[in-house]
């Protein structure tokens, strides 16, 4: 069945931000000429894997490589953290897929990312810039060693705040509070941007809800195919059934049903949980021994995007 | 051997039968449940075959298959005579044996029929593509260059017989799948028990003998557009054949509870992400306890099936229409039956019950009657008052329709019908000139072997327009719209065709 599959697609850089975080570029060069910022790819790492999305955090259109952000929650994003070396190849890379976001004719805008989510924050910044706009970047983190890409930001943001929950770099709180600062110091503010884990994006949805800021919510539902043809990543908006794949991936937050779409997401928590202790049993030897102290997944509720 | 003539009395008057594995055996796992002919099955079934001089059975078989002429062989114990015989129109032997409802189609005409079991066509041709597989034969015809190159959008039926009818007319084909394994709905909708994965692969790989390339995770729409393969890609002609696979929801309240889900994502799982090996393979797909999969469709009968095997302890079909309307091929339903499934005619889902975790628990459903014919001439189901009834259920599975994909109307400037599906003429023409489509996408949802039937005709088409002239032709046509085809400028062609 190999005999189906183009050579692989190489991974050409790598770079790994914590103990969980990393950066994979992959060479693609139509992928990289066709991607908008906004759309995501499935990734197939093997044979015998499974489909995910993940979204695109960066593209190079000279190179011809796309950049993904993966945060390593499961046994598939484990297992490529382990696998993906710079020379390495994927089985699969599809994509770009959904509908690219609408970066023109906004004036100002604030670009939220949490947690993982800052990482396909960061091609809406740049693209929102390069329309022109004035653009207010918030990223938000657990804590200062979790930071990334701060660099990439400042490079296009007008404003850049960086919130920390513990303080230890940057702003102190939430992403929502400082969404809440910019909204008091930007009255002209015309539209926010968020991506994050859901509790996160529904937080950013009910800050700017009482002002009547437009606001735009990257969901993250489980996929297979990313074309449509399975309805697996069906969410409701504004009561409203749509395949957040080709109808997605952005949609107006003020509609999402958020608990419909954390509800959700725990669909195969039992599977999950079993994949990834099998696979952790059998790679013991090599692994060593504190891995067990992770097994446990993380709840939806604080899911981050890209897995 | 052909001494004597034969007639209706003088032929075998039972048609041979198929074995098939033993429903309570084969309800639990996916081996094929039609073991097919052994050789002597083939050689008396093949004498069934009254050979008419004017056969009914070509005609009425949508890609016009020599029948006689490959039975005839048979007979004679020329089985690679059979076999070229066959894939000089189609090359898929070993599919459309299985999948093709023949009792509409080839068997449906056959004049044996008329007064015993019409002959065996489907079996015969199974059994000569499956002993092709088998001894590893191909069939690769002289090809003569056409220069043109073609691209094919989807690898379903519709793009795979379009892909070998234009490979055999000489030229470059490439094909995009946008899944990481080609078949289309052969290999994510179509079960291993009714049709194995192996024989998709060896038919695939004849198709690659002729010289068609496969690129898959391709998402065409996305990736790039059609206007781009025309445009940049150099693709003189593209032939659209991306299905109809957008799944119909059903509207009750209680459809996003964890559990329900489309019959589309349950094939795919298990079929092309083989979860049926999970956790040997990485996609998982649990299976409830009991199961209740709405529709009965060819589909639906799938997902039923599926479910089974996946060991689900009661699996219910329920449909809003009686047995008689019941769009599965009858052969399917009976197969289902047999397996231990059990049908709910005349009864529709109202609501699906969550269990307050978010899981399903239960289905709602009200019974119906047939009242009038509407419009499309069929009985409609009308509820009956006061007669709710509910099944326990913790999965249930929509297997109601398609519709078609949005991917490629939202990325071209191709015109589409009202319902989003895109239009083409008679000749399988898009309202963009060199861009032609058929299968589901262009009729909705509907059979395998209509859409290879589409994309061959599609096929005959593209010939046209690109000026490539059918087999046994000598020589080239000179011009084409008053333009010389030896600059092979089908820029120019187009333009002056609009």
């Amino acid at each position: 069945m190999n005999a189906h599959q183009s050579s692989g697609f190489e991974v050409v850089a790598r770079e790994d931000f914590s103990d969980l975080t990393y950066s994979l570029e992959i060479h693609h060069p139509r992928m990289a000429r066709a991607a908008r910022p906004g759309q995501f790819v499935i990734v197939i790492a093997h044979p015998r894997g499974e489909r995910v999305p993940l979204t695109i955090a960066d593209f190079d259109r000279d190179k011809g490589t796309v950049t993904l952000v993966i945060q390593a929650v499961g046994k598939t994003t484990r297992e490529m953290q382990r696998d993906c070396r710079v020379g390495s190849t994927l089985y699969g890379v599809a994509g770009p897929m959904g509908v690219p976001s609408r970066l023109g004719g906004v004036k100002k805008v604030a670009c939220v990312g949490g947690g993982l989510g800052v990482a396909p924050i960061f091609p809406l910044a740049r693209g929102f810039k390069e329309n022109g706009a004035y653009v207010i970047g918030i990223v938000g983190f657990r804590t200062e060693s979790l930071v990334f890409w701060e660099h990439k930001f400042r490079a296009c943001c007008d404003e850049l705040v960086v919130c920390t929950d513990d303080g230890s770099t940057g702003m102190r709180g939430l992403v929502t509070d400082a969404i809440k600062l910019a909204m008091d110091r930007h009255p002209d503010l015309g539209q926010v941007v968020a991506v994050g884990p859901p509790v996160m994006m529904k937080a950013c949805a009910e800050a700017t809800r009482p002002r009547n800021i437009r606001t735009v919510v990257s969901v993250n539902p489980i996929m297979v195919d990313g074309t449509g043809m399975c309805g697996g990543c069906r969410v409701r908006v504004g009561g409203e059934t749509r395949f957040a794949c080709v109808d997605g991936p952005e949609f107006d937050a003020h509609q999402v049903d958020f608990d419909d779409l954390m509800s959700r997401l725990r669909r195969f928590t039992r599977e999950e949980r079993l994949s990834l202790e099998r696979w952790s049993r059998s790679c013991r030897v090599s692994e060593p021994a504190e891995a067990d102290e992770a097994l446990e997944l993380p709840d939806p509720f604080d899911e981050v995007k890209g897995g | 051997m052909t001494a004597k003539k034969k007639t209706i009395r003088t032929i075998p008057q039972q048609r041979t039968p198929m074995r098939e594995r033993d429903p309570r055996e084969r309800a639990r796992g996916f081996a094929e449940v039609a073991c097919g002919y052994r050789p002597e099955d083939a050689l008396n079934e093949a004498e069934r075959c009254l050979l008419c001089p004017q056969p009914a059975c070509v005609e009425g078989c949508p890609v016009g298959i020599d029948i006689p002429g490959f039975i005839r062989r048979i007979s004679e114990k020329d089985y690679r005579g059979a076999y070229r015989v066959i894939t000089d129109t189609n090359l898929m032997p070993a599919i459309c044996g299985r999948v093709c409802p023949q009792e509409t189609q080839c068997e449906g005409v056959c004049p044996v029929g008329e007064t015993l079991e019409p002959v065996a066509i489907g079996r015969l041709e199974r059994w000569v593509g499956d002993l092709a597989i088998a001894e590893g034969w191909t069939h690769v015809p002289f090809i003569e260059p056409s220069g043109c190159k073609v691209g094919i959008v989807g690898s379903g039926p519709a793009g795979m017989a379009c892909a070998a009818d234009m490979a055999k007319a000489g030229c470059e084909v490439t094909v995009y799948e946008a899944f990481h394994q080609p078949g289309g709905v052969l290999r994510y909708g179509i079960p291993d028990f009714r049709l194995p994965n192996e024989v998709i692969d060896a038919e695939i790989e004849n198709l690659r003998r002729l010289g068609v390339s496969f690129e898959c995770n391709t998402l065409v729409g996305r990736l790039f557009t059609i206007e781009q393969m025309i445009d940049e890609m150099g693709f003189d002609a593209v032939f659209i054949g991306t299905g109809a696979g957008y799944p119909q929801l059903l509207g009750i309240p209680g459809d996003s509870l964890n559990g329900v889900l489309s019959a589309n994502e349950l094939l795919t799982r298990c079929n092309l992400m083989r979860a049926r090996e999970f956790p040997d393979y990485d996609t998982p797909l649990p299976i409830g306890r009991r199961v209740a999969v709405i529709g009965s469709g060819n589909t639906a009968m799938d997902a039923l099936r599926v479910c089974l095997r996946l060991g689900a302890e009661k699996v219910r079909c329920v449909y809003r229409r009686s047995r008689a309307e019941c769009p599965a091929r009858a052969e399917e339903v009976g197969h289902a039956e047999q397996e231990g499934i059990e049908f709910h005619w005349l009864a529709n889902p109202v609501e699906i019950l969550g269990d307050g975790n978010g899981d399903v628990r239960g289905l709602r459903c009200i019974r119906m009657e047939l009242g009038e014919p509407d419009e499309s001439g069929r009985r409609r189901p009308v509820p009956v008052a006061g007669s709710e009834f509910e099944l326990q259920t913790d999965m249930v599975v929509f297997a109601i329709g398609t519709r078609a994909n949005p991917i490629i109307g939202q990325t071209s400037k191709l015109k589409l019908d009202r319902r989003g599906y895109i239009e083409a003429d008679a000749d399988f023409a898009t309202s963009m000139a060199g861009v032609y489509a058929g299968g589901d996408i262009v009729t909705g949802a509907a059979t395998v072997i209509e859409a290879m039937g589409a994309g061959r005709r599609a096929a005959r088409s593209m010939k046209a327009y690109l000026g490539i002239r059918g087999a046994g032709a000598r020589g080239s046509a000179a011009t084409l719209f008053g333009i010389d085809l030896s600059e092979r400028n089908f820029a120019r062609i187009r333009l002056a065709r609009n």
